[in-house]
């Protein structure tokens, strides 16, 4: 939530439970190898900067690719959503022509490109049209077969998206968390090894006192549960586990949830 | 040709006979009989909540819409800026869109719908029109998701290979409406899949009214040694001609509403272009995909307003249809 809308929610608490990433995906017939993009170049092919695959400045990321003199088209998500919010985070971090011109946001003013709906709509869209590239959730990449870019990270990597990537871009994090964090803090273009740059948390709003404690420590039950345990799962449909200093983190924070009249922390065994 | 006054056709015009107004209601009330002002209560109280709910809902939509007003005034219908993360909105693309790609479905689907009821009614043997009838009522049952789903996989790249860019390489530098490049997603597979989605409901309507026109009518046409032409085109056609409008504009009606079907097409791009290939908006369509997110009281209101500057327009079509139906009714009446 933004701060206007943390102004109508006061109390609320944002606790990561996942990390979710977001795969720049094109359709390039003829080119078999990843191809490679930095975050400038991605920002100036959204931006209608770049348009043509056999842009210079496309080639010399990837020596060994020959590209076709084919036109790039943008797709974009026009319905309004989280992963527009990362990939335009992404590229407001590494691109001030992006973030003067264009900005962050659920929903943006795209320069260039078509809208579709729905990470569906935009792999559908990209698997269908020559020349294409967009952005979709990692799971929609992966369950679509769709080409994926590795993306450099701040570290100057190259990185595929993966769930492991994923966790990594989160890891480097946890020295800017104070006691008693905030989560709501954005781990897009991240620097460590390995480190996928598209990323983000996945949260959950619980609110800082809650009424009834029977509800309460329930609930606590199923938070711990899912950050100790649902980390398998999780990466079966390819979202990315917390670090697990992060994780230890977000208990933390769990423990200093309150329920009833008298306080009680909700969280048993302290 | 002679003309009997028109009777009312398919709900178009309906004119009230017997006492009018209140009267009608006195009569009802002084019947003196419990069980009829009880009967004749409730059936007021149905008549009175559709209004009331019409007003209710403008009246909440329009004071949802009032920040935005206040905010932009007149500049939001002439404004083409829609920028939510600087807060600027303009509503002219949406506008723009909804009723390019309207009027080119209503383009694309009259002829065929009337072409269609034509046949069915004057020359299709019953065991052709039977199943005809019956394939075409059936379009109107597909859930609009299903047509835009099919649109995305079967209409776009169709009219991207075989329309779009043999008339992009071959006009597209001397017509500005078949201007490249072509994607597919545009406001033409918006107009196309709309008017697929309107012909049932316009060959419906117009099936019933042309079979409504009385049979001696027809015989006398063809008494005075018209062709069957003749007949359909000066006899069968003119007479009914105010229902046939009635269910175009009841066509036109849904296409501007129309929401899903069409966002998966249209290429969702708030742009203004003269290029029937080039992607563009409804205002329909940008309600559906920004409302759930938007965040901002601005932004909300903005999105409230376009809503109800749809509502405007559909009243708008309606009353032109009204005025357009009444105007025909009189002038075959006098003739």
């Amino acid at each position: 939530m933004n701060e206007e809308e943390m102004s109508k929610a006061p109390g609320v608490l944002h606790l990561p439970t996942v990390l979710g990433a977001v795969a720049v995906a094109y359709n390039l017939p003829g080119v078999s190898q990843p191809v490679r993009l930095s975050g400038e170049v991605l920002a100036d092919i959204f931006l209608g900067r770049i348009k043509r695959w056999n842009d210079p400045r496309i080639a010399q990321l990837n020596p060994g690719i020959n590209f076709p003199s084919r036109d790039i088209l943008v797709v974009y998500r026009t319905d309004g959503s989280g992963t527009t919010y990362v990939f335009t985070d992404y590229l407001s971090a590494v691109s001030p022509a992006w973030k003067q011109q264009v900005g962050t946001g659920k929903s943006v003013r795209w320069p260039t490109g078509l809208g579709a709906k729905g990470n569906e709509g935009v792999a559908g869209q990209v698997r269908q049209t020559e020349g294409a590239i967009g952005y979709v959730e990692l799971a929609y990449a992966k369950q679509t077969n769709l080409s994926t870019a590795a993306v450099q990270n701040a570290a100057g990597e190259f990185v595929q998206p993966s769930v492991e990537a994923t966790t990594a871009a989160a890891a480097g994090i946890a020295d800017k968390l104070g006691p008693n964090p905030d989560f709501r803090i954005s781990i897009v273009n991240a620097g460590g090894s390995g480190a996928y740059p598209i990323a983000s948390w996945t949260y959950l709003l619980v609110p800082s006192q809650l009424q009834a404690c029977a509800k309460a420590r329930a609930l606590a039950g199923v938070i711990e549960w899912s950050l100790t345990h649902g980390g398998e799962q999780a990466r079966q449909l390819h979202y990315a586990p917390l670090p697990e200093h992060v994780r230890d983190q977000v208990l933390g924070r769990l423990r200093t949830v309150t329920c009833g009249p008298s306080r009680e922390p909700i969280v048993a065994g302290e | 040709m002679a003309m009997q006054p028109v009777p009312e056709q398919a709900g178009v015009l309906a004119a009230a006979p017997g006492p009018s107004g209140w009267a009608r209601l006195r009569v009802r009330r002084s019947g003196g009989n419990v069980a009829d002002r009880i009967y004749a209560a409730c059936l007021l109280a149905f008549g009175l909540a559709i209004p009331a709910l019409f007003a209710f809902i403008l009246f909440r939509v329009g004071m949802s819409a009032l920040p935005a007003m206040r905010e932009f005034g007149l500049g939001f219908i002439t404004s083409s800026r829609w920028n939510p993360v600087e807060g600027e909105f303009g509503a002219l693309p949406f506008i723009f869109g909804t009723v390019v790609s309207s009027l080119l479905a209503i383009v694309l689907a009259v002829p065929l719908a009337i072409g269609l009821a034509v046949f069915l009614t004057e020359l299709a043997p019953r065991w052709l029109a039977a199943p005809i009838g019956f394939a075409t009522e059936l379009l109107a049952a597909i859930p609009s998701v299903i047509y835009g789903l099919w649109g995305i996989f079967v209409l776009v790249p169709w009219l991207r290979e075989a329309i779009q860019q043999p008339l992009a390489d071959r006009l597209g530098d001397t017509l500005a409406f078949f201007r490249g490049p072509a994607y597919g997603s545009s406001i033409m597979a918006g107009g196309v899949i709309l008017a697929i989605m309107i012909v049932p409901f316009i060959s419906a309507v117009s099936r019933e009214v042309l079979a409504a026109v009385p049979r001696d009518q027809r015989e006398a046409a063809l008494a005075l040694g018209a062709t069957r032409w003749e007949m359909t085109w000066q006899v069968a056609l003119p007479y009914a001609l105010p229902g046939i409008i009635g269910a175009t504009i009841l066509g036109l009606g849904r296409a501007l509403g129309e929401t899903m079907a069409i966002t998966m097409v249209i290429g969702n791009r708030p742009e203004i272009t003269a290029s029937l290939f080039a992607p563009g908006y409804t205002m329909a369509s940008v309600l559906a995909n920004e409302f759930a997110e938007a965040s901002g009281d601005l932004y909300l209101a903005a999105l409230m307003e376009i809503g109800l500057l749809l509502f405007g327009i559909t009243i708008i079509v309606n009353s032109i249809a009204r005025f357009l139906v009444w105007r025909v009714s009189l002038r075959s009446g006098k003739a």
